[in-house]
């Protein structure tokens, strides 16, 4: 087993996938392909050089480049769209939310639209109101987008893959925070299936369902409320988009307390519809009320101190966890 | 052309008749558009049409009855009843996606040129739209995207305001675009952009295949404005059939109410080309008679295929969401 950077395995993927499938194309800017500002982007540069005939620089029209993307998806590509950062989604929206993911629907089956948005969403610091949402709630209630939220190195490697091969269009939100994190990833690692969730680690007292960067900040609160001798299990959906509902219930049933932490505004977000069906399914398995941890419902201030206040922070998770074992 | 704009009047019967509810649009008065443009396309172009789609499809030879039974939300439509009139595809026709949204078929027709280019099949990509479109920012987006590339990509709008009495303010020929004529703004893009007559047959099929012989030649993009006269039964917001069409108003607008008259008379696509039929010989006002009547025995038989057809079961609404 390998132990390799978050990135690394990123970049991995993305040329084990262009290398492997002649219809897979990248539409990208390729200063910054799938790594955002990180110090790392230039490292795209080396697939864009290797493949220059599908790796290709759009103009700042996200509405025309998704789009594009969508109707060439209908015709036999797989493209992969960058975004770069989630809020640019919203230029693209009737692309999107309109046309991708009502298309094999509203055709009643006849096509299909086997796109990848990559976004870089959350709070990244001092991204402000405009460079810092977490569009995944309001991607989720548009049936027909798959969602998938990857927080480890071998997450993110083999979750692209299954991505790329899907046949619905799918919508890969990527955390810029996560890109230095460790992890084994095996040389042979094979794609990871969706609608899989994962226990990042094990525990008997209280269940965290964490969503992409705030799996990594609940693993190091579970490590600290361990000395406390409060023993969390975090449980990672990896995709919302199927759902692995049955792992999460497996873990409520057990513990019998429940914190989800997710980077969404409080309202509407992801926290507020896992909350939701694990009321609807278990609330006699309950032993304390839920509690859920997400971005306070402002908009993101630029301020450092002002936006670590509307944060979900260790500190509120750690507070959150506590607050279901009284 | 017979054969869309008796469809489009027995639809007009089937909404007042209360066999469906919803908004729709008709190709009534662009067939002159439609038909000809379609005529020269090879078996896998692509082809992306919008809300007013009825006549596109009929043009490329899809089955009046499924057409019917869509529009009427029945089980044998060509969406199984989940698209509706908005929404017709007909994967094996090359309508991969009809969206009922303003504009936002350009940079998806765009991307199946873009899929062709790449793949070098050889294939082309023609984008249908109103003229209401191109006030859309994903026309120019698209457009500079289709030109950059050079894509095989053929941009057909369809200005059905010609003279529109609601749009036309001074010298514009629209109150709501200042890019006029519409050909300037692909034309800043460096796209080949002409302004035709959408209701004279010969001019649609010469001005289309020299366009479309031009992209399958590799020269990129190409826009064509077709312009025609908006049919006067959709002045308001649901059509209304002035009259019931038959080829003697070719010679005889007399049936037609006085209001709506000069239209018959002057601007509509299928008298006019008949009239072009008889003049140049090339069939007899009988010959043209009994086409008529074959066309309304087919879609009579087409309503009756439509309104047998059932409704699809109610499980049915959750299949199809996922691959």
């Amino acid at each position: 087993m390998r132990q390799m950077a978050y990135f690394e395995a990123k970049l991995e993927a993305l040329r084990e996938i262009i290398s492997a499938d002649e219809s897979v194309h990248f539409i990208s800017d390729i200063g910054t392909g799938f790594l955002g500002l990180s110090e790392h982007r230039v490292r795209f540069g080396e697939i864009a050089r290797d493949f220059p005939d599908r790796v290709i620089a759009p103009p700042i029209s996200e509405l025309a480049f998704c789009g594009l993307a969508i109707g060439a998806a209908m015709s036999g590509l797989r493209p992969v769209v960058d975004l770069i950062t989630a809020s640019f989604a919203f230029e693209a929206w009737p692309q999107i939310i309109n046309e991708a993911a009502n298309a094999r629907y509203m055709s009643g089956g006849q096509t299909q639209a086997p796109v990848v948005f990559h976004l870089l969403h959350g709070l990244r610091g001092a991204g402000a109101a405009q460079h810092s949402q977490s569009p995944q709630a309001m991607l989720w209630n548009c049936p027909g987008l798959e969602i998938v939220l990857p927080a480890s190195p071998r997450d993110v490697k083999g979750l692209l893959k299954t991505a790329v091969a899907s046949n619905n269009p799918t919508v890969f939100i990527d955390h810029v925070l996560l890109f230095e994190c460790m992890g084994d990833v095996s040389e042979n690692d094979a794609a990871i299936p969706f609608g899989q969730a994962e226990i990042k680690r094990k525990g008997a007292d209280v269940t965290v369902v964490a969503t992409s960067y705030m799996v990594q900040r609940s693993l190091a609160v579970a490590e600290q409320l361990a000395k406390e001798g409060i023993d969390v299990e975090v449980v990672d959906p990896r995709t919302i988009v199927p759902l692995d509902f049955a792992t999460i219930m497996a873990s409520v049933e057990k513990t019998g307390r429940v914190v989800v932490v997710d980077e969404c505004h409080m309202s509407c977000g992801v926290a507020a519809e896992i909350v939701a069906r694990i009321a609807e399914s278990g609330f006699d398995k309950l032993k304390a009320p839920m509690r859920r941890v997400a971005t306070l419902d402002v908009p993101v201030p630029y301020s450092p101190p002002l936006e670590d206040f509307i944060s979900p922070t260790e500190a509120r998770i750690a507070q959150a966890i506590r607050a279901t074992m009284n | 052309m017979l054969l869309i704009r008796h469809f489009e009047e027995a639809l007009v019967a089937l909404h007042e008749q209360g066999h469906f509810s919803g908004h729709y649009h008709v190709y009534i008065g662009q067939e002159a558009t439609g038909v000809p443009a379609l005529a020269d396309l090879a078996p896998d172009d692509a082809l992306f049409a919008t809300h007013r789609n009825h006549g596109h499809l009929l043009a490329r030879g899809a089955d009046p009855g499924r057409l019917f039974a869509e529009i009427l939300g029945r089980r044998d439509g060509y969406n199984k009843g989940k698209g509706g009139t908005f929404h017709i595809a007909a994967a094996g026709l090359g309508f991969y996606h009809t969206t009922g949204i303003v504009g936002g078929n350009i940079p998806l027709a765009t991307g199946a040129a873009y899929a062709a280019k790449t793949r070098g099949t050889g294939a082309l990509s023609v984008c249908l739209f109103g003229d209401g479109a191109m006030e859309e920012g994903a026309a120019p987006e698209a457009f500079n995207i289709a030109s950059l590339w050079k894509l095989p990509v053929l941009f057909l709008c369809e200005n059905n305001g010609k003279y529109g009495a609601n749009k036309a303010v001074g010298a514009a020929q629209s109150s709501t675009m200042a890019a006029y004529p519409l050909t300037e703004l692909p034309g800043l893009y460096k796209i080949p952009a002409v302004q035709i007559d959408g209701t004279d047959v010969g001019a649609v099929f010469n001005a289309v295949s020299e366009a479309t012989g031009r992209i399958r030649r590799g020269e990129g993009p190409q826009f064509i404005e077709a312009q025609s006269v908006r049919w006067p039964g959709s002045e308001g917001n649901w059509p209304v059939l002035p009259v019931a069409t038959n080829v003697n108003l070719a010679w005889d607008a007399s049936p037609v109410p006085e209001s709506k008259r000069d239209w018959y008379r002057s601007s509509d696509p299928v008298l006019i080309f008949i009239r072009e039929l008889v003049a140049a010989g090339v069939a007899t006002r009988e010959q043209i008679a009994e086409v008529e009547k074959s066309v309304k025995a087919e879609i009579s038989q087409a309503v009756q295929f439509a309104l047998a057809s059932p409704f699809p079961e109610p499980a049915e609404a959750l299949r199809d969401v996922f691959a």
